[in-house]
């Protein structure tokens, strides 16, 4: 089913009765060449991909709730591309060039805005390691600017600049980067998959993997037994307890990120902004909500809940950076599971267990990264081959003493 | 959350910071540097119960070996560190 003007107005007028669902609701087959676990961002846009671009039949994706529950559901919806290593800057700059094409590519509204993201720099040494990113990214192709705070000013006038701790000495700013609609995103590459003939399968938890002789034969199910070619595991914070069951232990520990929105406001807030001297960050919805997070709680967990330290520290920093949000109340809190790796970047690559393929690892900044993540995994999974932008993200990188660690902070998941 | 530490009573998390499982407590020995690897990059990560070190580093300075829930965040105890070292027990 397809969405146009037209189509609105005249569902409007007889009474929305017309509308039909987006996708079909499938039992499973007894097998199919490639099974992806997970129907996340992840799952979805690599079904998405090996369908149409990599041309491959006979595929399912199993999802143990419903489709978009999991962290697409729950993220706070940043798109962009301001990481600095070369394993990672040309990916996320691949997944932004993806952003820039997506709601044409699956016809659907998925709310893509580049209304830009401004990192605050409140130190000179800050300012210099902006500058050295900034660069980085032009390298990679993509865009950056460094602000002075004058021209910070100009833009959010209502910022505290002049905190006597941390006072506002200007910005990095990537214009290209900005929001989406993250169930949008789910949806839009649900509807695609679906109609290029993948099986979306919800309410299909994953219990058990088959492994022959090393080699992957199907996966246990809530629904059955499920034959599989390849299994692609897409399952964001709950990968070490899928991997378990092939028995590999993952450099990975799952965490919980909370986020927050406000009651609905009227515009004040174009782009998306971060606090550089504390943990906040906040854009605001098309509604009108301001919607706001900061760090992990830092414990393991999967408890999709987090505690309300974190809330008093993300309060705290929002009225360091922006004291009027002190007289807007808050509406809803809620959390999510992160797989938080030792290096703080994703996983893209094979396993010991032939015929299994693993994407986890993408700790808070997974969103941006949904179409590239799905793209580069269709490939690996269609091609055997890494995707040129996706070559470091290999699952022995740590015991070859190659992370991807762009915060330098070592093999400490609750670090990065 | 709240953890009941062995001489101070409860106290809360925040004043504590999280160092992760508590087998970091025990590296393999150094002439074995693959184990020593797997030691420093790979964990366990389960759903469930998880014995883990926390740093009272606001308080008295000492490690604790909490045992707590992940999937609920309940906390079923906590030990000092050096009891379990002096008992040679993991
Ligand atoms: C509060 C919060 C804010 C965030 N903000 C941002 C942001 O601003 N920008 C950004 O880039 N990223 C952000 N992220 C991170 C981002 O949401 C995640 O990294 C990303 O969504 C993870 O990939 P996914 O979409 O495939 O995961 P998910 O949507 O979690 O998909 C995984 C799916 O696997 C399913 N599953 C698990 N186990 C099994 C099993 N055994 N069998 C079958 N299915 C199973 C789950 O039910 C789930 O639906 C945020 C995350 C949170 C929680």
């Amino acid at each position: 089913m397809d969405f146009n003007g037209f189509r609105v107005v005249w569902e409007g007028l007889t009474g929305h009765r017309g509308w039909k669902p987006l996708w079909r609701d499938p039992d499973p087959k007894p097998a199919y060449d490639i099974v992806i676990i997970g129907g996340g961002g992840g799952g979805l846009a690599t079904a998405y991909y090996l369908a149409t671009v990599f041309k491959e039949a006979r595929i399912a994706v199993l999802e143990k709730g419903w489709l978009g529950g999991g962290n697409i559901g729950r993220n706070t919806t940043i798109i962009r591309s301001n990481y600095m290593l070369p394993g990672n800057q040309p990916f996320y700059e691949f997944s932004m060039k993806l952003w820039e094409t997506l709601e044409q590519e699956t016809n659907f509204n998925s709310m893509v805005s580049q209304r830009g993201i401004l990192n605050l720099c409140h130190s000179d040494g800050q300012r210099d390691a902006f500058r050295r990113r900034g660069n980085a990214m032009i390298l990679s192709g993509a865009d950056a600017e460094l602000l002075d705070t004058d021209a910070v000013r100009q833009m959010y006038p209502f910022l505290n600049f002049d905190n006597a701790r941390f006072p506002i000495k200007g910005g990095l700013l990537q214009r290209r980067a900005g929001t989406a609609r993250h169930d949008g995103v789910a949806w839009g590459y649900a509807r695609g998959a679906d109609r290029a003939g993948v099986d979306l399968i919800q309410n299909c938890e994953v219990t058990g993997l088959r492994i022959e002789a090393g080699a992957i034969k199907g996966v246990e199910t809530t629904r059955g037994y499920i034959g599989a070619g390849k299994v692609g595991v897409a399952v964001a914070g709950s990968s070490s307890r899928v991997m378990q069951m092939a028995g590999l232990r993952l450099p990975i520990e799952s965490h919980v990120l909370q986020a927050f929105v406000s009651e609905g406001l009227k515009p004040c807030i174009d782009g998306v902004i971060t606090f550089g001297a504390g943990h906040f960050y906040v854009s605001q919805s098309d509604k009108g909500g301001l919607v706001f997070g900061g760090d992990i709680d830092g414990y393991n967990s999967y408890a999709q809940r987090g505690n309300l330290p974190v809330v008093e520290d993300v309060a705290e920093g929002a009225m360091a950076l922006m004291p009027a949000l002190g007289r807007a109340r808050l509406l809803r809190s809620w959390g999510g599971l992160m797989d938080m790796s030792m290096d703080g970047s994703p996983i893209i690559d094979t396993t010991p267990v032939d015929g299994l393929y693993l994407n986890a690892g993408w700790c808070y900044g997974g969103f941006k990264a949904t179409p590239a993540s799905g793209y580069a995994f269709a490939h690996l999974l269609a091609t055997g081959q890494p995707h040129p932008t996706a070559t470091a993200y290999r699952l022995d990188r740590f015991a070859r003493g190659l992370p991807i660690d762009e915060k330098g902070m070592g093999a400490q998941p609750n670090l990065h | 959350m709240l953890i009941p530490h062995p001489l101070l009573g409860l106290r809360d998390a925040q004043e504590f910071t999280y160092l992760g499982d508590a087998s970091l407590m025990s590296p393999p020995p150094s002439d074995d540097p693959e184990a020593l690897e797997r030691h420093v990059h790979l964990r366990d990560n389960p759903a469930g119960l998880l014995r883990e070190l926390w740093f009272h580093e606001q308080g008295d300075r000492s490690w604790l070996v909490v045992t707590r829930d992940t999937r609920t965040h309940e906390i079923l105890g906590a030990e000092l560190a050096t009891d379990i070292r002096r008992e040679g027990a993991r």
